[in-house]
C-alpha cells in the first residue's frame, strides 16, 4: 500500500507537469492554428534560464521563478508570434510543421551554445526536497507545489476562458477569426496574448520538471514532447480532457516505473510508453471527413525529361570527381551525403506529391541498416533487397492504422512510431518468436530470430557486387552516387507518371478523387510503403558507410533536420533530396573544416534556414532552378560546360594542380555557363518578341482592345482604334511614374 | 426504373435538420432539376448521394443497388459522377492532366481497352477546352473550371451525373453551349441531376424539377407545374402569391 501511494504521488506529479505543458499547447493551437512542436523546447530554455538565475547567479527561488514565468516566457511568446508565426497564414500543414520543428532544432542548438552541454548541471527541488508526512507516506514540498500549481492553472484557464472578455474573444477567434474582427476584436492581439500565456505555461512546466531529470537540451525538449499525448487526448481542443489525459499518462508512467518487472526487454518500456499511448489515442480519433480543396501557396511543376537527365549526369560527374580527387579521410564523410540524400528523396513522393507527413523516415532507414547488418553478412547484396522489402512492409503496417489521420495528427503518429523504435525496439536484446499456432492454422512455422542493435552497435559489412568488394572509400562513393542517381530517376519518373498525377490529385482533393472511384486507402498505402522502402535502401547504404551502426544514428531527433531540409529544398522537387543531402552532409562538414567553431552553431543555422521557409513555402528549389532553366534549354552551352569541367578534372587527375584550384575553376565554369546561357536566352527572346510584334501588327483586328498593352504592345494604330471606340477624341499620353496614363489636351 | 432513387433521406447536423425526409428520382435520358434558395440542402443532398455525407435515415439506390453504406469510390464504380459547387480542381496539374487523372482511374477499375489519351482529347473537344488544354487550371476562370470538372466526370463514363451549379461563373454564350451539351448527354441516356440558381436555364432544360426549401421537398413536377406552384413562389419571393 505504501509503495502504491508513493508511485501514485510520483505519477500525479508527472501528470501535473504534463497537464501544465499540454494546456499551453492546446491554448496556442486553438487560437492560432499552429501546432507548436517547439513548445517543449521553450520549456527547456526556461529550465536552463532558471538554472542560470537560481543556481549560477544565486537569485532567490521566487525571484528566479517569477522572472522566468512573467518576463522571459511572455517575451519569448510575443517575439515568436511577431517574427515567425504571423507569416504562416495560408501555408500547408507541412510548412507550418517544418517551421515549428526548425524552431525546436534551433532552440536545442541555442541552448547548447549558451550552456556547454559537456558541463553537468543540477537543479535542486523547491525547499531542497524537504518532505511532509501524509498518512503512511511522505510527499515532498516540490511534489505538493507541482500538483497545486496544476490545479491552479486548470482553474485559472477556466476562469480566463469563460469569465473574462479576452477569454471569450479567444474562443470566438477559434471559431471564426474574420467574424470576430468585424465585431471589433483584434485577432492579432488575441494571438499575441495566447502565445505569451502558452510560452509562460511551457516555462512553468520546464521549471517544475527540471529538478527530477538531467539538465540536457534535447532530452528535456523531448521529455516534454510526452506531454503532447495529453493534448491529443483532449483532441487539441478540450482543456478538461487534456487534464484527464495528463493524469492517465502520469499515473501510467508512475506505475510502470514501480511495478514493471526489471529485465532487458522491459527496462526501456516506460520511456516509450507515452509514445505508445499517443499512438493509441490517435487511433481512437473519430474518422475524419474526406479532405476537400484547401488553397495553399505551394506549386511543384513536373521535371522535364531533359532537366532530369542533365541533373543525373551532373550528379554522376560530381560523384566521380569527388571519388577521384578527395582524400580517403574525407571521402567516407562526404559519401554519406548520398545515403542521407536517398532517405531525403524518399520523402519527396510522400510529402511533396501526396501531401502526407512522415517524421519516421530515418527510423525506416534504421530498420534498413539492421537488415543490411544481419542479411548482408560478408557483403551479400541481398541485404539491400531485404532492407527494401522489410521497410516496405513495415511502412505499410505503420501506414495502415495511421492513414486515417491527416496533417498534424499523422505527423504525431509517425513521430510516436519513431520514438517507440528508438526508445525501446532499437534497445531490445535479440529475441526469438515462433512457432505460433492460432487454432489449427500455423501463423509462424519456424523459430524466427529477431535482432535489432543487439544492445549496442552492429557491424555492417561492405557490399560485394558482381564479385567486386566495394570496400575502398572511392568505390563506396561511386556506389553511393549511382544508387542516388537511380533513386532520383525513379522519383522523377513517378512525378511524370500516372501514379504521380494521382498523388498530386489526392493532395488537392481526396473527395474529388473518391468520386472518380479511386481507392484512396490503397493509393496512400502504396505511396507510404514505397517511400519507406526507399528510406530502407538509404539506411542500408548508410549502414555500409558507417560500418559500425548505433541506434542513436537513427533516433527521432536526428531525423528532423532531414525532413526540414527536404521541405526547405522544395518537397515536391526530386532535387530537394540532393539539397538535403548536400546541406546536411557536405556543406556542414565543409564549413566545420573551414571554421573550427562552426559546428557549435550548426543546429541554430539549420533551424534558422527552416524558419525562413514561412516566407517562401515552395522551398528553395524553384528559386535555384530559375537560374538554371536557361542553362537547361541551351544544349551547346551545356555540352561546352561539361567538356570544360571534364578537362579541369582531368588536369587534377594527372596532378597538374591540387584540389583547391580545381574547385574554384569548376565554380567559375559553372557560373560562367549559367551567365552565358541566360544572356543567349535573352537575345533569343528578343528575336522571338520582334516576330510576335510583327504578327500582332498584321492582325490588329483580332486583338481584343482590353488586352492591348497586356498581350500585345501598344502601337499608334491600336491607340487610335481604342480612342475611337471609347469616343475620347484627341488624347495625349505621357509616362508618369509606373506607366500611369494621364489624360490631357482638349476633348 | 429510375437510375437514381433517393428515398426518405434525413440529415441532421447537431440540432439543425439539413434534410428532412427527402425523396426524389432521376430517370435515364432526362435532366432532373433541383432548385431552392441558399441553404435549402441541395449540396448536402448531393453529398449524401455521392457518399461524402452519411444520412441519418433513408436510402440511396443507384440502378437498383442500395449504396447507402458504400464508400464514395464504390458508388463511382456503379456509374455515379459529380461536380462540385466549390471547385475541387487539382491545382498542381494542367487542364488535360486533370481530366487524365479521372480517365486513368476509370480505366483502372472499369478495365476498358480505351486509350486514355485519346479519350481525354475527345472530352476536351466536347467540353470546349481543347485550346486551354495545357494551361495550369489555376489560370482558368470559374466558368472554365466548371467545364474541367464536367470533363473529369465524363471521363468516368457515368450513368448518373450530378452537376452542382455548373453554370455559375459562366457567361451567356458559355451557358448556351453548356445547355446544348447537357441535352446531348441526356439524349445519350444519362440521368442528369442539375442543381442550379439560373432558374430560366432550369425551366428551359429540365424534364422534371424538384424544389427544396429548408431541407424539405416542397414541390416536384414538370417546369409548368413548378412555375404555377404557390408554395414555390412563396419560398422564392417570401410571401404568398397575390391573386389578381
Amino acid at each position: 500500500m505504501e509503495t502504491f501511494l508513493v508511485y501514485t504521488f510520483i505519477g500525479l506529479t508527472t501528470a501535473a507537469i504534463y497537464a501544465v505543458i499540454a494546456s499551453g499547447l492546446v491554448l496556442t493551437y486553438t487560437t492560432t492554428g499552429v501546432f507548436n512542436f517547439a513548445h517543449g523546447a521553450i520549456g527547456m530554455l526556461a529550465a536552463f534560464a532558471y538554472w542560470q538565475m537560481h543556481e549560477a547567479w544565486h537569485w532567490p527561488t521566487l525571484v528566479a521563478v517569477l522572472v522566468d514565468l512573467l518576463v522571459l516566457g511572455p517575451l519569448l511568446g510575443l517575439f515568436l508570434e511577431r517574427v515567425i508565426m504571423r507569416g504562416l497564414g495560408g501555408t500547408s500543414e507541412a510548412t507550418k510543421l517544418v517551421v515549428s520543428i526548425s524552431l525546436l532544432v534551433a532552440m536545442i542548438g541555442l541552448a547548447n551554445v549558451l550552456w556547454n552541454p559537456d558541463v553537468g548541471r543540477t537543479v535542486y527541488p523547491f525547499f531542497n526536497g524537504r518532505k511532509i508526512r501524509l498518512g503512511p507516506t511522505a510527499l515532498s514540498y516540490h511534489q505538493l507545489i507541482t500538483i497545486i500549481v496544476a490545479i491552479l492553472v486548470a482553474l485559472g484557464l477556466r476562469l480566463l476562458l469563460t469569465r473574462s472578455r479576452l477569454g471569450v474573444t479567444m474562443r470566438a477567434v477559434v471559431d471564426d477569426p474574420a467574424l470576430t474582427q468585424l465585431n471589433g476584436a483584434h485577432p492579432t492581439r488575441v494571438a499575441q496574448f495566447s502565445w505569451a500565456i502558452g510560452c509562460s505555461l511551457a516555462a512553468l512546466g520546464g521549471v517544475l520538471v527540471v529538478s527530477s531529470t538531467v539538465l540536457n537540451a534535447s532530452g528535456l525538449a523531448l521529455l516534454i514532447v510526452n506531454a503532447y499525448a495529453a493534448a491529443i487526448f483532449g483532441r487539441l481542443r478540450s482543456l478538461p480532457l487534456t487534464f484527464v489525459g495528463a493524469i492517465i499518462l502520469g499515473l501510467a508512467d508512475g506505475y510502470l516505473r514501480g511495478y514493471l518487472p526489471q529485465n532487458d526487454y522491459l527496462t526501456a518500456l516506460p520511456l516509450a510508453a507515452p509514445a505508445i499511448l499517443l499512438f493509441i489515442v490517435l487511433l481512437a480519433m473519430p474518422n475524419r471527413r474526406l479532405r476537400t480543396h484547401v488553397r495553399t501557396r505551394e506549386y511543384f511543376p513536373a521535371p522535364t525529361v531533359r532537366g532530369a537527365v542533365l541533373f543525373c549526369i551532373v550528379v554522376l560527374l560530381g560523384g566521380l570527381m569527388m571519388a577521384t580527387t578527395m582524400s580517403t579521410i574525407d571521402l567516407p564523410t562526404y559519401s554519406q551525403l548520398f545515403a542521407i540524400g536517398i532517405i531525403a528523396l524518399s520523402l519527396v513522393p510522400l510529402v511533396g506529391f501526396a501531401g502526407q507527413i512522415s517524421l519516421c523516415q530515418l527510423s525506416f532507414a534504421g530498420i534498413g541498416a539492421v537488415c543490411m547488418a544481419h542479411v548482408g553478412i560478408n557483403g551479400n547484396p541481398l541485404g539491400f533487397v531485404v532492407a527494401i522489402l522489410v521497410c516496405g512492409v513495415v511502412g505499410a503496417l505503420v501506414a495502415l492504422p495511421a492513414l486515417r489521420l491527416q496533417g498534424i495528427y499523422l505527423a504525431l503518429a509517425t513521430a510516436a512510431f519513431a520514438v517507440f523504435l528508438d526508445q525501446w525496439v532499437f534497445h531490445l536484446p535479440d529475441f526469438d518468436v515462433g512457432p505460433i499456432h492460432l487454432g489449427s492454422t500455423t501463423v509462424v512455422p519456424h523459430i524466427m530470430h529477431f535482432s535489432t542493435f543487439s544492445l549496442g552497435s552492429v557491424n555492417v559489412s561492405t557490399v560485394k557486387l558482381f564479385g567486386y568488394n566495394v570496400i575502398t572509400p572511392t568505390a563506396q562513393m561511386v556506389l553511393a552516387t549511382v544508387l542516388f542517381v537511380i533513386c532520383f530517376a525513379i522519383v522523377c519518373f513517378i512525378r511524370r507518371s500516372r501514379f504521380g498525377r494521382r498523388l498530386l490529385a489526392m493532395r488537392d482533393s481526396e473527395a474529388a478523387c473518391a468520386t472518380f472511384g479511386l481507392d484512396l486507402l490503397g493509393t496512400r498505402l502504396s505511396v507510404f510503403a514505397m517511400s519507406a522502402a526507399m528510406a530502407g535502401l538509404g539506411g542500408a547504404l548508410y549502414g555500409t558507410q558507417l560500418t559500425a551502426v548505433t541506434p542513436d544514428r537513427f533516433n527521432f531527433v536526428a531525423g528532423l533536420p532531414i525532413f526540414m531540409m527536404v521541405v526547405v529544398g522544395g518537397a515536391g522537387f526530386a532535387s530537394a533530396g540532393l539539397f538535403a543531402g548536400v546541406s546536411l552532409n557536405a556543406l556542414l562538414p565543409f564549413m566545420t573544416t573551414v571554421f573550427n567553431s562552426f559546428g557549435k552553431y550548426q543546429l541554430i543555422l539549420t533551424g534558422g534556414v527552416g524558419i525562413g521557409l514561412g516566407r517562401e513555402p515552395s522551398g528553395a528549389a524553384p528559386q535555384i532552378a530559375t537560374g538554371f532553366i536557361a542553362l537547361r534549354e541551351d544544349l551547346p552551352v551545356i555540352v561546352s560546360m561539361l567538356c570544360l569541367m571534364v578537362v579541369t578534372w582531368a588536369g587534377r587527375l594527372i596532378n597538374l594542380y591540387p584540389n583547391w584550384p580545381m574547385l574554384i575553376a569548376l565554380f567559375v565554369i559553372f557560373v560562367g555557363a549559367v551567365a552565358i546561357a541566360s544572356r543567349r536566352r535573352l537575345v533569343a527572346r528578343g528575336i522571338a518578341r520582334a516576330a510576335v510584334t510583327g504578327a500582332a501588327a498584321a492582325d490588329v483586328e483580332e486583338v481584343p482592345l482590353e488586352w492591348v498593352g497586356v498581350t500585345v504592345p501598344w502601337t499608334p494604330e491600336l491607340l487610335a482604334k481604342t480612342e475611337q471606340v471609347l469616343g475620347l477624341g484627341s488624347v495625349t499620353y505621357e509616362a508618369v511614374g509606373a506607366a500611369t496614363i494621364r489624360r490631357g489636351g482638349a476633348s | 426504373m429510375a437510375l437514381l432513387d433517393i428515398q426518405e433521406i434525413t440529415v441532421r447536423f447537431g440540432g439543425h435538420t439539413a434534410l428532412s425526409n427527402v425523396s426524389l428520382a432521376a430517370e435515364p435520358g432526362e435532366i432532373t432539376g433541383l432548385i431552392g434558395p441558399n441553404g435549402a440542402g441541395k449540396t448536402t443532398l448531393f453529398n449524401v448521394v455521392s457518399g461524402l455525407q452519411q444520412p441519418g435515415e433513408g436510402q440511396v439506390l443507384i440502378d437498383g443497388t442500395d449504396v447507402t453504406r458504400l464508400r464514395p469510390s464504390r458508388r463511382a464504380r456503379l456509374g455515379l459522377a459529380r461536380t462540385f459547387q466549390r471547385l475541387e480542381m487539382f491545382t498542381m496539374l494542367s487542364v488535360r492532366e486533370n481530366i487524365r487523372v479521372a480517365a486513368d482511374i476509370h480505366k483502372g477499375w472499369a478495365r476498358t481497352k480505351v486509350d486514355p489519351a485519346a479519350q481525354v482529347d475527345q472530352i476536351l473537344e466536347r467540353v470546349g477546352l481543347s485550346e486551354l488544354a495545357d494551361l495550369r487550371v489555376t489560370k482558368l476562370s470559374t466558368g472554365q473550371g466548371r467545364l474541367v470538372e464536367l470533363g473529369r466526370a465524363l471521363a468516368c463514363e457515368p450513368k448518373v451525373l450530378l452537376l452542382d451549379e455548373p453554370a455559375s461563373g459562366q457567361d451567356e454564350s458559355e451557358t448556351e453551349r453548356f445547355a446544348a451539351l447537357l441535352r446531348e448527354l441526356a439524349a445519350e441516356g444519362l440521368a442528369v441531376v442539375l442543381v442550379e440558381h439560373d432558374v430560366p436555364l432550369v425551366m428551359r432544360e429540365c424534364h422534371r424539377i424538384n424544389v427544396l426549401d429548408f431541407g424539405k421537398l416542397i414541390a416536384s413536377g414538370t417546369p409548368d407545374e413548378i412555375q404555377s406552384n404557390a408554395e414555390v413562389l412563396e419560398a422564392y419571393l417570401g410571401s404568398p402569391a397575390a391573386t389578381p
